[in-house]
């Protein structure tokens, strides 16, 4: 069992999906039941079976562990494997999802077909988080689209099937050209295990295309080939703007998914790909990825503050968030690192605990539009104070998760650029004008609208949903070596080795030099 | 015991706030105030007993990335001491209060719960200011510094149904967050340079910082003095000073307990005690000190200009905070950080008193606050007026010139104002004209609430007149407060009269009395380590700046100037041990003594016990001129206000007339909000909405979707045709293949 425990997690809602799909007939309310019923036990169960891992995770080992290795037919490898990077990902998916499925128990169109949608997804992403070969993470990555795509296409709202193929196309497009990249490491290195890929020497050496002289050579090119794919996944700035749509017409479970783990993704890939194996490359272009950073958190920051759709907002909000993801990974040195871990960590909980706080209220009135309320205090007590503690952590409060995550990656990129560090803090105090400005138009005020008369406030099972994510924001808020901790060390091997590859002189275009220790 | 002191109001918060449905509304005010009686009391015994030795308590670990580390943890030293005094007894007296002011409040429906809310606020506020001021490191300071501001826009927006208390909420949480982007800023730098964010650390690299220059923006410059100056833009942000002070004024939509506690005698201060606690850093930032000067002698000067005209009591009483604030900072920016603490001390005690009386006065006309429909009061509300009298005694600087005795305000006010004459002319200039503008608009406020005839018959009733019944006095007669807010109003009526007195001598009054008190080295010492530290500062703040800046470049990468001197500095506080005590204080330098000595009164200085070669001695023996200036202002300061308003109560509506594009560009606050409106909130809006209409809506989507335009509609319409249900069977039939294709290679592949 021990050496496949990984599997195990990874599979078991696809098992679940399976059932679902082969055993379940009908239609009916009870069937309906059983659907999420199944679907939340598996999930739950998933959680608890990936608490072990953590338990008995080492972090002071910064090798991958749990690893399984398996041959393939087409003499490929199935290879799997955690490691300090990883492991609190694929903690986080396992966490969110029993939760995203308790908050869909009032969906009843094609109840069945959703809940596998949403455990194929999870297996899906978890495959993400620990594939260690090329061609299973690409699987994995890719296949991750499609569930998504279907929650959005099927369940969304009046614009989904626009929203389903931009969000469809984008990604896609981008993971063509990984695609590429992919095979040309395998032509290079000879083969797709991960972990062998992570100490191969990808050629530096400037060569020149078309006249073009490419610094970094080789490294430059696959880095740029991972870059379009993560990026556009981040989403990073200019191309985010399919997030927006995407979020807006994703059903409620859909958007907590897309930016609590989905988002996730590019980061995580940057962190296992560019930075360990293409460490030159990421050199060369890390004051560009900077400062489409800055610019990305001053940028959709402003944007924020023009949305009067509740949803469009929080989805701008979170590329900003993303932003300092990206600045604090190219900050390349430990706080940098560290804090851009954490801000995922963190953002998967107050961002997805954000989306859900719109879906209370839009299952209550059915508009996303701000407008549409004012004064919700008045009726929803509970509901005003989730909204404000989510509110706060996510424009950075220290006390609360989202301040340890900001505030390590800009202490990180200041050791680096103090340019983008103080554009990028700009977004601090822009995040508070758009964040205070919604909470005062939904819920401050007197309540006048003849339509929210009668607005109930949260029951039973909408606290119970957000009571783990209040939790996990405090906890973390207060208490953050649990995380910091178990990263620590292979964020410490990472930075190391990274900094140890980079020529000593520097690479010509490197306007910036980490500060290392 | 400073344990207990720090979370038992975070206790009583919690109690109050979530559990008052389960022990009702009056045992959670019970509780909290409980509870914040208890800190006071013991904060009382430690600032009584302590013996100077800083202490470290260690609570848990915080915030942990490689070399940074940091705790949450105690650090109790002087500066603590007194703002554990300051804060938990002024909060234990406003909660008291608060029994009494929040008992009725017309801003609610019948049965409403609003009182177990506020009480919890209240708390909640307290445990964050004693983060703040108990903290041992620039994180944690960073935490209680935002924790006092969310209770800040918590209890400025209480009154949630109203726009405008909503407005002014959001405006102070943003503003202080322009000062925090300033102090987030400062913390990175010191950490970049120290690589610690500990105060011991930063402390004892000190003055390498002096000497290490930092490439910040687009600039080079001394790396203390940057510091000092990002540091002190979070001190704006939260003390209100010039350019980020437009949300103090509007916090006054908040109920009048909070602007007493927060908006007058303890988070506004944040930023003093800040820069008092960064007192060795500040040390060796001789440019940033200027700023600092320069920047409070402004604000007190406007803020004081601003509150002659203002109609409303409780904006008249906020423009006197931020211009005391101003006091407060010059005499921190002139190296007097004990004088600054003083003056914090005793402003704690008649501000909060002033803020409570107005309240009381606010209570006793049924929410009326306008000072132009009072009048008269005197002997209605007679308890009332004497407190008031007594904070407007205290803080325009009654006392017997010359000597030692008189009211708090006069004693601390003076002390500030005597520093800044030795320190910086254009300061003491602008303090003295604010102290006569201090005392003109107390007077005012004074004269037009308790003297004259009743003018409570005006326009202003006609406008409030429903709702009064709610209170059930029937007439609108005004009436004294009763006995739980006049109590706070004695206790605080204490303060304002003796703690100037009693505390004169530790904190300004003698040289070595100061340095025991605050834990420095003894003097003699002190000046002998000085005189080593001040060579640093003359060769850091003269012409060796330049100097050392030369060479560092050429040893480094060229946009990075910093790493070699950074380690020196991270080398040198190794060796380096953190300063003794809660302050530094370091003697005058060469230049500054020779520009110091020409401002003395030389008979004085040739006859004083201690030579003037600190700022403390040196401001003992200043001219008898300046050491009676201050009171000369507020004697005319005092004369206008009665011309004004006893003699000739015509008169100010006729200069008013005769002067109007002045009295408008004072009555509007020099039109700062205007301004801002124009030069920072339309152009956000705006940018914001053209960004994603033109950028992401016409160049990116229009660009990126250019590509695939001819593809989605395409696809949409050949997903239209072939109808959701279809689309669905397809796609999933294409997730299964492939769920089934890994299935089946994972388990029948083969294990190796």
């Amino acid at each position: 069992m021990e050496n496949q425990l990984l599997s195990i997690i990874t599979f078991l809602p696809l098992v679940a999906a399976l059932i679902l799909a082969l055993f379940m007939r009908g239609d009916d309310a009870a069937a309906r039941a059983g659907a999420k019923w199944l679907a939340l036990f598996t999930t739950s169960a998933t959680f608890v079976i990936s608490l072990f891992v953590l338990l008995r995770f080492d972090p002071s080992n910064t090798g991958f562990q749990f690893v399984e290795e398996r041959t393939w037919i087409l003499g490929l490898t199935y290879k799997m494997g955690v490691d300090g990077i990883s492991i609190l990902f694929v903690m986080l998916t396992t966490f969110l999802m029993p939760i995203t499925i308790y908050s869909c128990w009032n969906v009843e169109t094609r109840v069945k077909e959703y809940m596998i949608a949403f455990l194929v997804l999870e297996t899906l992403m978890l495959g993400v988080f620990m594939a260690l070969d090329l061609v299973l993470f690409y699987l994995f990555f890719e296949a991750g689209l499609i569930p998504m795509f279907l929650i959005i296409g099927i369940w969304g709202g009046k614009e989904r099937i626009y929203a389903a193929f931009k969000f469809f196309l984008y990604t896609f497009l981008g993971s063509v050209l990984m695609l590429v990249a992919m095979i040309a490491m395998y032509f290079e290195a000879g083969t797709t295990d991960i972990t062998k890929l992570l100490v191969h020497n990808f050629g530096s050496e400037t060569f020149s295309i078309l006249g073009i002289q490419v610094v970094g050579g080789l490294q430059t090119m696959l880095f740029l080939a991972f870059f379009a794919s993560f990026a556009v996944k981040m989403p990073m700035w200019p191309v985010h703007t399919w997030l927006p749509d995407a979020h807006v017409q994703a059903p409620t479970a859909g958007s907590v998914v897309l930016a609590a783990i989905l988002l996730k993704m590019g980061g995580y890939g940057f962190l296992r790909f560019s930075l360990p194996m293409f460490p030159v490359g990421s050199d060369v272009m890390a004051p560009l990825v900077l400062w489409m950073s800055a610019i990305a958190i001053v940028y959709t920051s402003l944007v924020a503050l023009a949305q009067t759709d509740m949803k469009k907002l929080i989805a701008y909000s979170s590329v900003a968030h993303m932003g300092f993801v990206t600045m604090g990974i190219f900050a390349a040195n430990q706080q940098g690192v560290d804090g851009a871990i954490f801000q995922m960590i963190s953002h998967g909980f107050i961002s997805g605990a954000l989306f859900l706080c719109v879906g209370v209220i839009y299952d209550r009135m059915h508009t996303r539009d701000i407008d549409a309320y004012g004064g919700l205090v008045n009726r929803m007590p509970t509901y005003a104070l989730v909204f404000m503690f989510f509110t706060m952590a996510n424009v950075g409060l220290p006390g609360t998760s989202g301040f340890v995550g900001e505030f390590l990656t800009l202490m990180g990129i200041f050791q680096v650029n103090t340019w983008v560090a103080a554009v990028a803090a700009t977004g601090v105090i822009l995040s508070a004008a758009y964040a205070l400005w919604l909470y005062r138009r939904v819920v401050f005020g007197d309540l006048i609208k003849e339509a929210l008369r009668s607005i109930t406030d949260m029951d039973r099972r909408e606290k119970a949903i957000f009571a783990p994510l209040i939790a996990m924001t405090l906890i973390l808020g207060v208490y953050p070596s649990l995380v910091t901790d178990i990263i620590g060390p292979s964020v410490t091997a990472l930075v190391t080795d990274y900094q140890a590859a980079l020529p000593a002189d520097g690479t010509s275009l490197a306007l910036n030099e980490g500060h290392s220790e | 015991m400073a344990t207990i002191i720090l979370f038992a109001p975070l206790i009583g918060a919690l109690i109050c706030g979530f559990g008052w449905r389960l022990i009702g509304e009056k045992a959670g005010q019970v509780i909290t105030t409980a509870m914040i009686f208890l800190a006071a009391a013991l904060s009382w015994q430690i600032f009584l007993t302590f013996d100077g030795e800083t202490q470290r308590i260690v609570i848990m670990r915080w915030i942990e990335s490689g070399t940074m580390g940091s705790e949450w943890a105690i650090r109790l030293d002087r500066l603590t001491a007194i703002m554990l005094v300051v804060v938990n007894s002024v909060s234990a007296l406003v909660h008291l209060y608060s029994f009494g002011y929040m008992a009725h409040d017309e801003n609610w429906h019948e049965g409403e719960h609003y009182k177990a809310r506020f009480f919890a606020y209240l708390s909640f506020f307290t445990f964050s200011m004693l983060m703040l001021v108990t903290s041992d490191n620039l994180v944690q300071m960073f935490f209680g510094w935002e924790g006092v501001g969310v209770a800040s826009y918590l209890l400025i927006g209480f009154y949630y149904r109203k726009a405008s208390a909503n407005a002014a909420a959001m405006k102070a949480f943003i503003v202080n967050r322009v000062g925090d982007f300033g102090f987030a800023l400062g913390i990175f730098a010191l950490f970049y340079l120290t690589d610690s964010i500990r105060f011991d650390d930063v402390f004892a690299a000190a003055p390498a910082l002096a000497e290490t220059n930092l490439t910040f923006l687009w600039g080079e410059g001394n790396a203390a003095n940057l510091i000092g100056v990002l540091l002190f833009i979070g001190a704006m942000g939260k003390s209100a000073q010039l350019f980020l002070h437009t949300w103090l004024p509007d916090a006054m939509e908040g109920p009048t307990p909070v602007s007493a506690l927060i908006h007058a005698a303890t988070m506004v201060t944040a930023g003093v005690f800040l820069v008092c606690r960064m007192s060795p850093v500040y040390e060796y930032a001789p440019q940033a000190l200027a700023f600092i000067t320069v920047l409070g002698a402004l604000t007190a000067f406007v803020a004081a200009t601003i509150g002659l005209v203002q109609n409303d009591i409780k904006r008249v009483i906020a423009y006197s905070t931020m211009s005391q604030l101003g006091y407060m900072f010059v005499a921190a920016g002139v190296g007097v950080y004990s004088v600054a603490m003083f003056h914090l001390f005793t402003h704690a005690f008649f501000k909060a008193m002033l803020f409570l009386g107005a309240g009381s006065v606010i209570h006793a006309t049924h929410h009326e606050q306008d000072m132009r429909n009072y009048g008269g009061l005197r002997k209605k509300i007679p308890y009332t007026f004497a407190a008031m009298l007594i904070g407007t005694l205290a803080i325009t600087g009654v006392g017997i010139p010359l000597t030692h005795y008189g009211f708090a305000g006069f004693l601390s006010k003076d002390a500030v104002i005597e520093s800044a004459w030795v320190g910086s002319g254009f300061a003491f200039w602008l303090l003295v004209v604010a102290a006569c503008f201090t005392s003109f608009y107390s007077w005012r406020l004074m004269f037009l609430t308790f003297f004259g005839e009743s003018r409570a018959n005006g326009h202003g009733h006609a406008a409030h007149g429903h709702g009064h019944d709610d209170h059930g006095h029937g007439h609108h007669e005004p009436h004294e407060s009763p006995m739980v807010m006049l109590i706070p109003l004695g206790v605080l009526a204490l303060g304002a009269i003796f703690s100037g007195m009693l505390w004169y001598k530790v904190f300004f009054g003698d040289e070595t009395a100061v340095r025991n008190w605050f834990g420095m080295e003894t003097a003699a010492h002190g000046e002998a380590e000085g005189d080593a530290g001040h060579g640093e500062v003359a060769a850091a703040s003269t012409e060796g700046e330049t100097i050392l800046a030369e060479p560092a470049p050429t040893e480094a990468v060229p946009t990075e100037a910093v790493p070699p001197e950074a380690h020196a500095a991270t080398e040198g506080h190794a060796a380096g041990v953190a300063p003794k005590g809660a302050l530094v204080m370091l003697p005058f330098t060469p230049e500054e003594q020779a520009v110091v000595d020409t401002r003395l009164d030389a008979d004085k200085a040739a006859k004083a016990e201690h030579a003037p070669t600190t700022m403390i001695n040196a401001a003992h023996v200043v001219p008898t001129w300046v050491k009676v200036s201050p009171f000369i202002a507020m004697l005319i300061g005092f004369a206008v206000a009665w011309l004004f308003y006893i003699r000739d109560p015509s008169l100010p509506r006729r200069l008013a007339a005769q002067q109007r594009p002045l009295y408008l560009f004072l009555l509007n606050k020099w039109y700062f909000d205007e301004l801002y409106d124009v030069i920072f909130v339309r152009p956000a809006k705006w940018l914001g909405g053209f960004l994603w209409k033109k950028g992401d809506g016409n160049v990116i989507d229009g660009s990126l979707n250019g590509v695939a335009m001819g593809i989605i509609p395409a696809l949409t319409r050949l997903a239209g045709r072939a109808q959701s249900g279809y689309l669905f069977h397809y796609a999933f039939a294409m997730v299964l293949g492939i769920v089934i294709l890994v299935t089946w290679m994972t388990l029948f592949g083969g294990a190796k």
